[in-house]
């Protein structure tokens, strides 16, 4: 026995020196595992910073439009030659004349008729519908000279926000060198003026790249969602109740739990074809309508909402259940009163997780005939409409150039809305779990 | 098709709720040795058996528990006292695969038949947890919320005299009067254990059990909940399970010695811890084995 003793006391130091030795190894691989870490983490922050520069450069000057200041002669005898002031009059009458007239006053050198047609390419096409707006919307005009600020043409918005090349050769650009000269004489008369681009946000989808916004695919996004959300979060909820809390431990629920798994990896794609087969051909539902865009990323988002939701559930301790139990709580009590409201944090980020998803989802809605160009405001879940990732999509194939800043600045919109909505979520979620 | 493999196996999770047997190669007797039923029965076992899927996990135990007396049960992990315990309040109706057999009456009535309501049988067999469980909330939500769902107070100012009684016979009063609206979860472990004392008594059971109530506590909260225990039985049917005989010896008057899923020996607490009469018993008591 004092043998055995007194060896190991010998082999004591070799031992301290052996793990100082591996010491070092470790210390080493420790730092080696925190560095992958940090390089990870750095790549990650770097393409995200890559992402949000590339948007935000490309995409900030599409939230400035340039307007043009006129000086409007409205002549009575244009506009309402009968003086009778009757507002159909009013809404057939020419104002594009009243525009070109005003334009000629500007620069009388103008004469011939690609001339003026050139002339009046430099405000935009929906100038003479603001006149008509401005006119039957306060009458007492006509017979005056008034200065309007009209929205100016994509055109001559790049050629003033610097993003056309004016040394190029006039072949290869849409303004003539004539025109670049009139917009340099407005802006030398103070004529010209950038502002913020409310048209990006009140109007619906264009052709014309100046008129274009975000109206209709704000709203078509808000109704979609709002219609996934009042159905996904109680159906996913109460089914994740029910299998976790109440269902029998069987080969059917074993059955029912692959099924949904397996769900949540199907394409969405598929998802829009049911869709246009079940909602629209078979229900008779209206195509394009963010009703039917809201049933179909519901379908999307339940898996995901069942899983996550199923998730919490299990994640609440059984000691409270048992202490509900033992206090003589049903088992509806139970959950209720205790393992729902302690699971809803959970609950409450599958649901964003699902609802992010469902935002950016263009796929399905192509199949149910979300992509539709339309130009007016939805106002329900039964009106045609498009969504925001779906109007990203419509405006990137577009071929004319204002489209591109137009473009980046929808998605910007686009993410700012998520951050909106998770921000909201995660408020929620922290009024919660302030009740322990 | 690899989701399929996650999934958790409804059997092989219930099972590892399932204690574990010991094999010990000890011949164990036929019957119970002892006297097994109680002057003032107030929960009378006969012939229960419990299986865990093919598992006979408690065979043919009869056990009474009786009025204004705590009754201890002891023995090895994975006895079965813990399971046996269980049975008494239904508790095992939670775990799919557990099948109880047998006859086990509160006041006369069955309490496996199906006019018994499993709601009303927890009602008035109360029961404290290994692990202090007190719910989430508040202090006082966490008192109330048996006669609340119970409906015994009619109004605010009856059940705050409820939810005072309570606290106050649990020996709690004192400590968190003036906090009754913090939460439960912020009391220390022996605070929060006579917080789910308060919690059982505020239903005001007829019988409490108690499944190693003091484990999961230093031996300050051990004394003061063994002095709560010998306090509450002038009211209550009890019976406790523990681990610690010296525990058994202290707050108990009668004690049954589980093993392997028998009930070895019952008998007054002096008497199993001074002249047990089985060997076994002696062995475990003398710290041979346990």
């Amino acid at each position: 026995m004092s043998n055995l003793n007194n060896a190991s006391a010998a082999a004591r130091p070799a031992i301290a020196d052996k793990v100082r030795e591996s010491l070092h190894k470790r210390y080493r691989a420790e730092q080696r595992f925190r560095w992958y870490g940090i390089i990870a983490i750095t790549m990650a922050l770097l393409f995200l910073g890559f992402l949000f520069a590339s948007v935000i450069a490309r995409g900030i000057s599409a939230f400035q439009a340039t307007y043009v200041n006129l000086e409007i002669n409205f002549d009575e005898s244009v506009l309402d030659p009968d003086g009778g002031r009757d507002p159909e009059v009013l809404r057939q009458a020419s104002y594009r004349g009243v525009l070109r007239q005003s334009l000629q006053e500007l620069f009388p050198e103008a004469s011939g008729r690609k001339e003026r047609r050139a002339l009046l390419a430099l405000v935009s096409n929906g100038a003479e519908f603001r006149l008509r707006d401005l006119v039957v919307e306060n009458p007492e005009l006509i017979g005056t000279r008034t200065e309007v600020w009209l929205l100016a043409a994509a055109e001559v918005d790049a050629v003033v926000k610097g993003q056309i090349n004016l040394d190029l050769d006039e072949s290869e650009r849409r303004l003539s060198d004539q025109q670049v000269g009139w917009i340099s004489a407005l802006q030398e008369d103070g004529r010209v003026e950038r502002r913020f681009n409310t048209t990006l946000f009140t109007n619906g989808d264009s052709r014309d790249p100046e008129q274009a916004g975000l109206r209709v695919a704000l709203l078509g996004s808000f109704y979609t969602l709002l219609v996934t959300l009042a159905l996904s979060f109680p159906i996913g909820v109460a089914a994740a109740v029910y299998l976790e809390e109440f269902a029998p431990k069987n080969k059917w629920t074993d059955l029912i739990e692959v099924n949904i798994n397996n769900l949540a990896a199907v394409p969405s794609i598929v998802f829009g074809l049911l869709g246009l087969a079940v909602f629209i051909n078979l229900f008779g539902m209206p195509r394009s309508a963010p009703l039917v865009g809201g049933l179909v990323l519901t379908l999307m988002t339940l898996p995901t909402i069942i899983i996550a939701s199923r998730a919490a559930l299990k994640s609440v301790p059984p000691s409270i259940r048992e202490a509900a139990l033992g206090v003589g709580a049903s088992q509806t009590q139970t959950v209720t009163h205790h393992v729902l409201p302690l699971a809803m944090p959970g609950m409450l980020t599958g649901t964003i997780i699902g609802m992010a998803q469902a935002l950016g989802e263009t796929a399905p809605l192509l199949m149910i005939g979300m992509i539709a160009f339309i130009v007016d405001p939805p106002s329900g879940v039964t009106d045609p409409a498009t969504v925001l990732p779906v109007q990203i999509y419509l405006w990137a194939d577009s071929p004319e150039r204002g489209f591109v800043a137009k473009t980046s600045a929808a998605i910007m919109v686009l993410l700012g809305f998520l951050i909106l909505m998770n921000a909201i979520a995660v408020l929620l979620r922290k009024r919660f779990e302030r009740r322990w | 098709m690899s989701e399929a493999t996650t999934l958790t196996d409804p059997i092989a999770s219930a099972q590892s709720r399932v204690p574990e047997m010991s094999i010990a190669d000890i011949d164990l007797p036929k019957e119970t040795v002892g006297d097994i039923t109680a002057e003032h029965p107030a929960m009378t076992a006969r012939n229960v058996n419990v299986f865990y899927a093919e598992k006979h996990a408690i065979i043919d135990v009869g056990l009474d528990i009786g009025l204004n007396e705590v009754v201890a049960m002891i023995g090895p992990s994975g006895c079965g006292k813990s399971t046996f315990l269980r049975c008494l309040n239904r508790m095992n109706d939670t775990i799919d695969i557990c099948r109880v057999s047998g006859d086990i009456k509160l006041d006369g009535d069955d309490i496996y038949s199906k006019a018994m309501d499993v709601v009303l049988l927890r009602a008035r067999v109360g029961m404290v947890f290994q692990k202090p469980n007190p719910f989430p909330k508040s202090i006082f939500e966490n008192v109330a919320y048996g006669p609340r769902i119970h409906g015994l107070a009619r109004d605010k100012t009856e059940l705050e005299e409820i939810v005072h009684n309570s606290l106050e016979r649990a020996g709690l009063l004192g400590e968190v009067k003036d906090r009754l609206d913090q939460p439960g979860t912020g009391l220390s472990g022996g605070q929060q254990q006579r917080l789910c004392i308060a919690r059982t008594i505020a239903v005001n059971p007829d019988v409490i059990l108690m499944d190693e109530p003091c484990s999961a506590l230093d031996p300050i909260a051990t004394a003061r909940i063994e002095d709560l225990i010998d306090e509450l039985k002038q009211n209550y049917a009890i019976a406790i399970v523990t681990h610690s005989m010296q525990q058994a010896a202290r707050v108990s008057q009668r004690t049954a010695y589980f093993h392997l899923g028998h009930l070895v020996e019952v008998g007054q607490t002096d008497q199993i811890f001074t002249n047990p009469r089985t060997k076994l018993t002696e062995d475990y008591i003398t710290g041979r084995f346990g």
